[in-house]
């Protein structure tokens, strides 16, 4: 672990700043105010291979590890484009993952090059209504056929939906009731997006209009036996492994997020001219985005330590967990402080910051809340008895 | 045909310059220093001939310290092959560039040289020029548009003065290129990744044997005076009178 970038890591920074300069803070307040999808900006980076950014050479990749993912993620959010650019492409990231790991070599031939290459969207089906967290409550079922596996269910929070024709999703192969452990019996399947049988509907929601969530209504889904990724009923396990990428993602996101907030207030407050002088020269003014920048910075070191604990194959869940839950902090934080230096004009969308306060909400949620880091924390690392 | 293009780290475009408080220069601590824009564009002229099939090797030379190797990665992520670093931490001005460069081409005998027109630190505009003197080639400055006649001539539309001016060179020769030739584009990551693996060879002046001792001395650098806000003026009639009157134009 180094506390500053190498040069192949600043080209990389240097080379998606450039893809992200091209999409001014009109074209992201037009793509929220719309609900319009992001594609010119999404065919912009795949076009220039930054999808692939973790994923294998063999098939297209670059082979990096996840120091570099996050870091491409985070140009995305800091340059502006917040959670509506990073949100888009964030999938692609480590979504493929189980595959890669999982897969067949048929599989991975088959699967990853259009996925890479931005020809296949995909969405990631887990969460449920009624199981949330609680994974190994899911309740989609998955039963086998002749050929394959006839799958139906619910899911929920499942994004971009409306766009993708691929969709990873997780559901019971075995009964709850006949295993071991309740964890077991779930399988990962990678299949094609029948809207036949699939019925996706958009959630209305606080932030990132750009890119949608949605209630999905599973009925009478057929997947070929080519669908299942790994051994039947260890789906959850495979979940588990990008659970520690995902959280470190969600808190570089989260800190470019919030970056692009003081950046704008700092340039505001310089500006801004009241009682005949820039109002970022009050204390008052300048106090809480100072704070944030402190908070940023210390939420960034310690989720880039868990990019490199993981990079370097060592375990990183406390790291992680912890990475997310500061990094979603502070970003909100500083997302907050950025409005309210903005005063009256903080409120209006005109100065973008609005959008990031409502964005910055989602890191603080998603993928998993504050107060189950804390139960993890409290539970893995200070070794306290379960609460749950 | 072989292409080579000289590049040059410079200060990044972007970043605002300061001047030293004892005047020697401009500071350069903590800046971020980027590859010079011209000579970016001529990277990317190279790189489109190499692409169409009318060059075979795009060749990149920096004359540096050793963080110009970053400025020559930069243009081998684009789509240069490889790239020489004639690493050195003096300063070395336009004629003592030339000589290096006309040993490098005497060496890698190219087809054609592109390089900017001029670097943004200190602008002189001068070592195309004086390359093309000391080999006794043609050269084709300022270059909007390049059209080769296979890999013996080529037609070069220069921006001069009064418009568009074209001129044919016989090659081997030097171009320089302009602002308005090309839009670079952006490295992607698989570019990135296979610049990690292409060539860099590190040299000395002397290995070319060539005495780049400054012949100049800077005797002070000054920041531009700050510029005085402008006046609102009430009415044309006033505006006339101030044109006449102050500003002593009309």
């Amino acid at each position: 672990m180094s506390f500053w970038l190498t040069e192949e890591q600043e080209a990389i920074r240097e080379g998606v700043q450039r893809v992200c300069d091209g999409f001014t803070d009109e074209f992201w307040r037009e793509t929220d105010a719309t609900g319009t999808f992001p594609e010119p900006f999404v065919a912009q980076m795949a076009a220039g291979g930054w999808l692939g950014a973790a994923m294998p050479e063999c098939y297209g990749g670059a082979g990096l590890g996840l120091t570099e993912a996050s870091i491409v993620m985070q140009t995305v959010a800091q340059s502006g484009a917040g959670f509506s650019g990073a949100s888009a492409i964030h999938l692609n990231i480590f979504g493929p993952m189980p595959i890669v790991k999982f897969g067949t070599d048929w599989q991975k031939q088959t699967y990853l090059p259009p996925i890479i290459s931005g020809q296949d969207k995909m969405c990631f089906a887990v969460t449920e209504p009624n199981s949330g967290l609680d994974t190994s409550s899911l309740e989609t079922r998955a039963e086998r056929t002749n050929d394959g596996y006839r799958i139906n269910g619910r899911k929920i929070w499942t994004t971009s939906a409306q766009r993708a024709n691929k969709i990873i999703l997780i559901a019971r192969t075995t009964p709850k009731d006949q295993v071991r452990k309740p964890t077991e019996g779930l399988s990962l399947f990678y299949t094609d997006f029948d809207r036949g049988r699939i019925e996706a509907k958009p959630i209305p929601k606080m932030g990132r209009r750009a890119v949608e969530c949605n209630t999905l209504f599973i009925d009478d889904l057929h997947v070929p036996k080519e669908a299942l990724i790994g051994e039947e009923g260890q789906g959850f396990k495979y979940l588990l492994q990008g659970l520690n990428p995902e959280r470190v993602l969600f808190a570089v996101e989260a800190i470019g997020l919030g970056r692009a907030a003081i950046a704008k207030a700092a340039q505001y407050a310089k500006e801004r001219i009241v009682f005949g002088r820039p109002i970022g020269q009050n204390q008052g003014v300048q106090h809480p985005l100072a704070k944030s920048w402190a908070e940023l910075e210390a939420a960034n070191l310690l989720a880039f330590k868990a990019a490199a604990l993981y990079d370097a194959g060592k375990e990183c869940g406390a790291e992680a967990n912890a990475a997310k839950y500061l990094g979603a902090e502070a970003g909100f934080h500083a997302c907050e402080a950025a409005v309210l230096a903005h005063g009256g004009m903080g409120y209006a969308r005109e100065y973008d910051v609005e959008r990031y306060f409502r964005e910055a909400m989602i890191a603080r949620i998603a993928p998993v809340s504050r107060e189950m880091i804390l139960n993890f924390i409290a539970e893995r690392v200070l070794g306290l008895p379960k609460s749950y | 045909m072989k292409v080579l293009v000289p590049v040059k780290r410079v200060i990044d475009y972007n970043v605002k310059v300061r001047v030293k408080p004892d005047q020697s220069g401009v500071d350069l601590a903590n800046v971020k220093m980027s590859m010079n824009p011209f000579d970016e564009i001529a990277t990317e002229e190279a790189v489109r001939m190499k692409e169409k099939g009318a060059a075979t090797e795009v060749v990149v030379v920096s004359i540096g310290p050793q963080p110009a190797q970053e400025t020559i990665r930069t243009a081998l992520a684009m789509g240069a092959d490889r790239g020489l670093l004639i690493q050195t931490d003096q300063t070395v001005e336009p004629l003592a560039v030339a000589k290096l460069l006309k040993a490098v081409v005497e060496q890698e005998q190219p087809g054609l040289v592109i390089m900017g027109k001029q670097a943004i630190d200190d602008d002189n505009n001068a070592t195309g020029q004086m390359l093309a003197a000391l080999l006794d080639w043609p050269q084709a400055t300022f270059a909007s548009k390049i059209e080769l006649n296979g890999a013996s001539a080529a037609n070069v539309t220069r921006e001069v003065d009064g418009g568009l001016q074209t001129l044919e060179v016989q090659l081997p020769a030097i171009v320089t290129a302009d602002l308005r030739l090309n839009e670079p584009r952006y490295a992607s990551l698989p570019n990135i990744m296979k610049a990690k693996k292409k060539p860099i060879d590190v040299k000395s002046p002397g290995d070319f044997g060539v005495d780049i001792t400054p012949r100049l001395k800077v005797s002070k650098v000054t920041e531009p005076p700050k510029r005085q806000g402008g006046v609102k003026v009430e009415s044309v009639a006033d505006l006339v009178m101030r044109l006449k009157n102050e500003a002593g134009v009309l």
